[in-house]
């Protein structure tokens, strides 16, 4: 048996030799770390893009006055970059890290349908693509705010109709790739990783992808009904026929609030891998961790409506949905408090991954706090679509979700490239990051409270000051973004010297126990149970 | 020695997820020209499917070559159980958006628009389900009834059913012939409820007035049952590959999956019939 074991990874070998170069390399993947390679550059590709977006939208609003664009072109603005971040950056981003990851902490070969993988990779430009195209036909590109709202989507142009079959090529994708994450999750581990010995990484990107299987169909299924209501002569959101717009937000934000956390759960796995290997201890509560990941998925999908307080509904209704949202600052809270208590009497050191992640924490906290106000159904009433909002998700999306990103990519860079990063310069974007983004949202908080409306090109002049602070915090921050380039390209081509195996020893997962950088395969020999053992044993207090 | 577990298949370099890509960004770009009557719309659509139809015969040929020559091992097959049955998930969360609307219109927007209120904007609509004329009041239509020809397509899909679990049991009793003949008949079963569906749309169209903008009743029926019947299609369509299989001699007793993820689909699509019956038509 072992013979046969070793005759076929010769085999192996020997065709790993011959896998293509060039172009050919990345358009025929089957290899989860070229994959994964490619989903990081697309999001980055399509964060820079959403930024010069939002730069577009805080050129506009520098000053009271329309100065640069129409108001109209000012929406397909905002509607892009809500578009573009979600679904071009953040999600890919995740799904990215998922592919690199994942086998490597895990202990598999690869993913479990690596051609399918590459499906999922590849489907993504093409949607980028008719986004991009919306911009030039006529009408101009979807101008109805991120969220598609009828009945303004069911009245626009052409590029209404791009973006919503844009939506369907990007939720094809994101479908494939959850059940492409979940099957490996599920079916490959290493013998001896039983579900309770995984990293938190897999956990939370276990569960991402199972809300992403349930909830993209279902963004499917509005946008579909959008396309023949515009198209085919259907009144599913038309009063007039007897239908209701109120429907299409209903059906929206039960794929949008399990969606809010598919962009939150991977980062608080990322940040339960950062956290202990720099505060060098378990992670403090791993079990609890694990359920409170759990709980706030089942409760993603009953508190959809508290984004619609303001349209009219039953005050049961808004009660219903008023403590269901509540009830999950509860699960989050039990997640802050176990990173604060990982890093409680800790040996802490401060490298750029730990920076970010403790950002991530402090400020996520923040976001989330916000949350907590606007899910009070009397508040929400007067915050409702104001720029209060905007300062809640950007503090959840930017300082959470981005963050987390950036947490990461130093983390796993000396594992994926086998160089070391510049550490000053690391610490250098994560200082400029933390500062410009407080500089560029802090402020809306006030502006939301003083009644500034989102979406808006022009303003009252009392909401001035704060709006140039804002605009000049954005380009600073955007501009800061070049940093992480620069640093990233510099560490591909040698960066301060090679990396070493295990450059945290702090770390305790599997994708420390291959060589930097990582082989072409890994794990084609799983490890070994004992190492498993010791590994998991080491990962969290028993 | 550690214990090792079994070689997992990963496959070589492919072109086809590339030419898949191809294929949505033209159908993409095409039907998005062709709803705004650009006719250009409609050659790009044609070009996107052929793309696509050319990738589903080279892939799935590639799975099928892999699977016959006997790469795929236990635990590949248990992956592609994991994945079928997610994929089936998401399928039955994509009629939920569909089936959340039939609720909410019937048991919401519709009692809604004939209430006081709405009395000043539609005086004359009055609030039932199914309705028989929208608010605006567009031409009047007749409603489908459920004890016609529905309720015929109902005996033969679940009919289907039995003849599909025949197939399977004659295949992993190694009969060959009841293999063929239950895969044949059911997929001739999904091609009468295909025609008998079409049918009962002409009918619908042509006597009763019932278009995709006869109110909301109108739209939840052709969408819902649309759907269904693109689905039904689908399951056809993978049967009579099966069919086309078993007549080359594949699948053995033990190995089948491609036999068993269609016909977990095609159960799942009757499961979905047999809702859609009671909810669509019948009550």
């Amino acid at each position: 048996m072992t013979t046969a074991t070793h005759d076929h990874d010769h085999a192996h070998d020997d065709h790993h030799d011959h896998h293509p170069t060039g172009l050919a390399r990345w358009v025929t993947a089957t290899n989860h770390k070229d994959i994964g390679t490619l989903y990081m550059w697309f999001a980055f590709i399509m964060f820079i893009s959403g930024g010069v977006l939002a730069l577009c939208i805080r050129l506009e609003l520098f000053s009271p006055g329309l100065q640069f664009f129409r108001p109209e072109l000012f929406n397909q603005f905002t509607t892009l970059h809500g578009l573009i971040m979600v679904f071009g950056a953040i999600m890919p981003a995740f799904t990215g890290l998922a592919n690199w990851q994942i086998p490597l902490m895990i202990g598999a070969p690869d993913m479990a349908f690596a051609r399918m993988n590459n499906w999922s990779f590849w489907l993504l430009p093409p949607a980028a693509l008719l986004l991009m195209i919306s911009f030039v036909v006529p009408g101009g590109a979807a101008a109805a705010g991120w969220t598609l709202y009828a009945p303004l989507s069911t009245q626009m142009g052409m590029g209404m109709d791009l973006t919503i079959f844009a939506i369907h090529i990007m939720g094809i994708s994101s479908i494939m790739g959850a059940i492409n994450i979940v099957t490996t999750i599920l079916n490959m581990r290493a013998p001896g990783m039983t579900m309770m010995k995984m990293p938190m990484f897999v956990w939370t990107s276990l569960i991402t992808a199972y809300l992403l299987i349930a909830v993209m169909p279902v963004l499917a299924g509005a946008v579909t009904m959008v396309l023949t209501d515009r198209h085919f002569g259907t009144n599913f959101f038309n009063a007039a026929g007897g239908g209701d717009p109120v429907l299409y937000q209903h059906i929206f934000w039960f794929f949008g609030h399990p969606e809010v956390y598919i962009m939150a759960l991977p980062a608080f796995g990322i940040v339960s891998q950062v956290i202990p290997t720099f505060a060098r201890k378990p992670l403090f509560g791993y079990h609890s961790m694990v359920y409170a990941t759990s709980s706030i998925a089942i409760l993603s999908f009953m508190v959809w409506a508290h984004h619609m307080y303001s349209v009219g509904m039953p005050v049961t209704a808004q009660l219903f949905f008023m403590y269901a949202t509540t009830l999950i600052a509860v699960p989050t809270g039990v997640k802050v408090f176990n990173w604060i208590a990982t890093m409680w009497k800790g040996e802490m050191s401060f490298e750029t991954p730990m920076l970010f992640a403790i950002g991530f924490v402090c400020l996520f906290t923040l976001g989330g706090l916000s949350g907590v106000v606007l899910s009070i159904a009397a508040v929400d009433i007067q915050l409702h679509d104001t720029y209060y909002v905007v300062a809640h998700f950007h503090y959840v999306l930017v300082a959470g979700a981005l963050f987390s990103l950036f947490a990461a990519v130093y983390y796993w860079l000396p594992k994926w490239t086998g160089y070391m990063y510049d550490e000053k310069m690391g610490k250098f974007h994560f200082w400029w990051s933390m500062i410009w983004f407080n500089v560029t949202f802090f402020p809306m908080h006030f502006l939301g409270l003083a009644g500034m409306p989102r979406r808006i090109p022009d303003y009252a002049t009392q909401f001035t000051e704060f709006n140039t602070i804002a605009s000049i915090g954005a380009a600073m921050f955007g501009f800061g973004q070049l940093i992480l380039l620069y640093n990233v390209i510099r560490t591909i081509r040698g960066g301060v010297g090679p990396a070493p195996q295990k450059p945290w020893e702090g770390a305790h997962t599997l994708e420390w126990e291959v060589p930097s950088p990582a082989p072409f395969h890994t794990w084609e020999t799983p490890p070994p149970v004992a190492l498993v053992d010791k590994l998991s044993a080491e990962q969290k207090l028993h | 020695m550690a214990t090792h577990q079994p070689d997992y298949f990963v496959p070589q370099p492919s072109k086809w997820p590339l030419v898949g890509a191809f294929a949505l960004f033209f159908i993409g770009l095409g039907a998005s020209l062709a709803v705004n009557a650009v006719s250009a719309g409609w050659g790009a659509l044609a070009v996107g499917v052929a793309i696509l139809i050319y990738m589903l015969f080279g892939w799935f040929g590639d799975v099928i070559r892999e699977s016959e020559g006997g790469v795929y091992s236990k635990r590949v097959d248990i992956s592609f159980r994991w994945g079928m049955g997610w994929f089936i998930f998401s399928e039955v969360m994509f009629f939920a958006a569909f089936f959340g609307t039939l609720f909410y219109v019937r048991t919401i927007s519709v009692p809604e628009l004939g209430n006081m209120e709405h009395k000043l904007l539609w005086p004359d609509f009055r609030a039932m389900w199914p309705n028989s004329v929208a608010p605006n009041g567009t031409e009047p239509y007749q409603v489908m009834g459920a004890f016609g020809l529905p309720a015929w397509n109902t005996l033969i899909l679940l009919t289907s059913g039995v003849t599909l679990t025949w197939a399977h049991w004659g295949l992993m009793k190694n009969n060959r012939s009841q293999l063929k003949l239950g895969l044949l008949v059911t997929v001739l079963l999904g091609a009468l409820f295909l025609g008998l569906q079409m049918y009962e749309y002409a009918h619908a169209w042509g006597d009763l007035g019932l278009t995709l903008s006869s109110g909301v009743y109108g739209a939840t029926f052709y969408m819902m049952t649309g759907f269904h019947g693109m689905h039904v299609f689908i399951g056809a369509l993978m049967l009579a590959v099966m069919y086309a299989r078993s007549l080359k001699g594949h699948f053995t007793a033990e190995h089948h999956f491609a036999f068993e993820a269609a016909a977990w689909y095609w159960h799942f699509v009757d499961v979905v019939w047999l809702i859609l019956f009671v909810f669509v038509y019948w009550l």
